[in-house]
């Protein structure tokens, strides 16, 4: 966060500093200081800014293990087992059989939520692009996006195991159904803000609709269309465990698991798998952050 | 004053057919606001014409019927070139293209082979003075660059019409003022024509070769003045008491077409 906000004052400052617009010369000068002044803080800087950032959550996380910690201890002999302590969760959750086991699954559950983020984000654009393209389609359609965000999720297992049976094809349509509002919204969000003089530039030369979709809107709609990613990855994790709890047939996902070790009283176990799946969502949430980053964040900033 | 002529076009300007030729044109929005009515207009080659009026008298209107974004509701509106370049309010940068590419984007929808846009774009960077900021996104540029990069993108069409819709509204002084020069310089170099809206009277008479005023919602034209100042204007002939002069009767006029 506050890596954004330092390099969105630079940018500010540089349009700044050449503001007078006076001859180029001066200018060329102006902003040539600035970006190296830019280029200056490069690693040492970084790395101790970075360090500086990652302190207060880290200090947060030693206050956390010393309560769960402090929990166990708390506890009678008997109910001790409830909170396994990390090193537990770790030797015998992470570690031995169950360790692979969780990973193997956690893998199979990351290609049910990446299977279901991809088909959504394929109909989602696609869905949003006929929108952006037709009022009508809009009119007609975007209410029942809506609505199929409305429908909750578990109201439609049942249906969704008999028509796809119980195994990775109920598991992703689960995912789709959950990520697909996210990426329908945030991509018509992004293709409806171009702003009407930009498509009169491209209106005044008589591009085509393919023209104007391909340079002008769909990069427009970028940022957008990662926002909704990030988003519907996250959702994706959510929806592929879900999908792992109601349709338990064929190769097991993390969800099966979790609910196997809480059926089994295996609380270590029990808790990597919860780790682990906090992870998974977590690594999603931070790839799609990185590509979007990588992708748009050289031109786009967020605060205009 | 000596008159010098305006630009360098050698022919005398009434034997020809005007680029912009509007007869009796009026404009009404489907929503029933009468945006023109009764305006006659003509833009020769070789003139600058502005365009004044008080907010939403449709001077703006105007633009967008002589480029082609609206068609005039009444009366005959004839545009005899399809090389026009339009500047709008807004720089209007594509913020993922840098300069370069920002400027190349009107050949590039043409279809002319890279080469060839390519050039014409460095040469209109060069002609408006962005030479060394080809690789800066809009984001890094002030106000009065993008205004910059937004000219010479147009100036890549080589256009015969130059169509400014209030490009400098949102700019400061210092800045509007030096772009203002430039732009002289540009007309004067490139021998387009111009038609140029402005809230303010005194760009309008400095800028313009022919000064239009407009009364308020409908518009209609109240009169028009012609600016006898030779080209390439002397940045000091603001401060001179004929300049004073004719902005006031252009404020004058300004005032009862709004009152009337």
């Amino acid at each position: 966060m506050s890596a954004t906000e330092a390099t969105t004052v630079d940018s500010t400052e540089l349009a700044h500093n050449v503001d007078v617009d006076p001859p180029h010369g001066s200018a060329v000068s102006a902003v040539d200081m600035t970006v190296s002044r830019e280029a200056v803080r490069t690693p040492a800087e970084r790395i101790r800014r970075g360090v500086r950032a990652a302190l207060p959550p880290l200090a947060v996380f030693v206050v956390i293990v010393i309560i769960w910690y402090g929990a166990n201890a708390i506890l009678a002999p008997t109910q001790k087992f409830l909170v396994p302590t990390i090193d537990q969760v770790i030797i015998q959750g992470f570690g031995g059989p169950s360790g692979s086991q969780i990973l193997i699954a956690v893998l199979r559950t990351t290609g049910v939520a990446i299977t279901g983020l991809a088909i959504a984000a394929v109909l989602g654009i696609g869905w949003a692009t006929a929108m952006s393209l037709a009022r009508w389609v809009q009119r007609s359609t975007y209410p029942y996006a809506v609505i199929l965000q409305c429908i909750p999720i578990l109201a439609l297992v049942p249906l969704i195991g008999v028509w796809f049976g119980y195994e990775f094809n109920a598991r992703v349509v689960v995912c789709v159904m959950i990520a697909l509002f996210p990426m329908v919204a945030n991509t018509l969000f992004g293709l409806q803000s171009v702003e009407r003089s930009q498509h009169e530039l491209f209106q005044l030369q008589k591009a085509s609709k393919w023209t104007v979709l391909t340079k002008l809107m769909y990069p427009a709609a970028l940022p957008s269309i990662f926002l909704g990613l990030r988003t519907s990855a996250g959702l994706a994790v959510v929806g592929a465990i879900v999908g792992d709890f109601f349709f338990q047939r064929g190769q097991p996902g993390v969800g099966t698991l979790l609910q196997t070790y809480a059926r089994l009283l295996s609380y270590p176990q029990l808790f990597a798998a919860i780790i682990a799946s906090a992870l998974l969502g977590v690594a999603m949430f931070f790839i799609f952050g990185l590509i979007a980053k990588i992708a748009v964040g050289k031109w786009y900033d967020p605060v205009n | 004053m000596a008159m010098t002529a305006p630009a360098p076009t050698p022919t005398s300007v009434g034997t020809q057919t005007p680029l912009v030729d509007f007869t009796n044109v009026a404009m009404k929005f489907p929503n029933g606001t009468v945006a023109l009515s009764g305006v006659n207009i003509t833009v020769n080659r070789g003139e600058f014409v502005t365009v004044v009026g008080p907010s939403g008298c449709g001077k703006s209107t105007l633009l967008r019927i002589a480029s082609g974004l609206e068609t005039a509701s009444e009366g005959t509106a004839t545009v005899s070139t399809d090389r026009i370049g339009y500047v709008f309010q807004d720089a209007t940068l594509l913020a993922w293209r840098d300069v370069q590419r920002n400027v190349e984007l009107l050949a590039e929808l043409n279809k002319q082979p890279k080469k060839e846009r390519r050039e014409k774009a460095r040469a209109a960077i060069d002609l408006v003075g962005l030479t060394g900021f080809e690789k800066n996104l809009p984001k890094q540029l002030s106000g009065g660059m993008k205004m910059r990069a937004s000219l010479a993108r147009s100036l890549t069409l080589d256009p015969e019409l130059f169509l400014f819709d209030e490009p400098f509204g949102a700019l400061d002084e210092i800045t509007r003022e030096r772009l203002n020069d430039e732009l002289i310089q540009l007309f004067v170099r490139e021998g387009f024509a111009g038609m140029f809206i402005t809230h303010s009277v005194s760009e309008a008479v400095y800028l313009s070769t022919k000064v239009v005023v407009m009364s308020g919602r409908p518009g209609t034209i109240v009169n028009t003045f012609d600016v006898p100042f030779p080209m390439p204007r002397d940045p000091d002939i603001r401060f001179t008491a004929e300049f004073a002069e004719l902005v006031g009767e252009v404020s004058h006029a300004l005032r009862e077409g709004h009152q009337g």
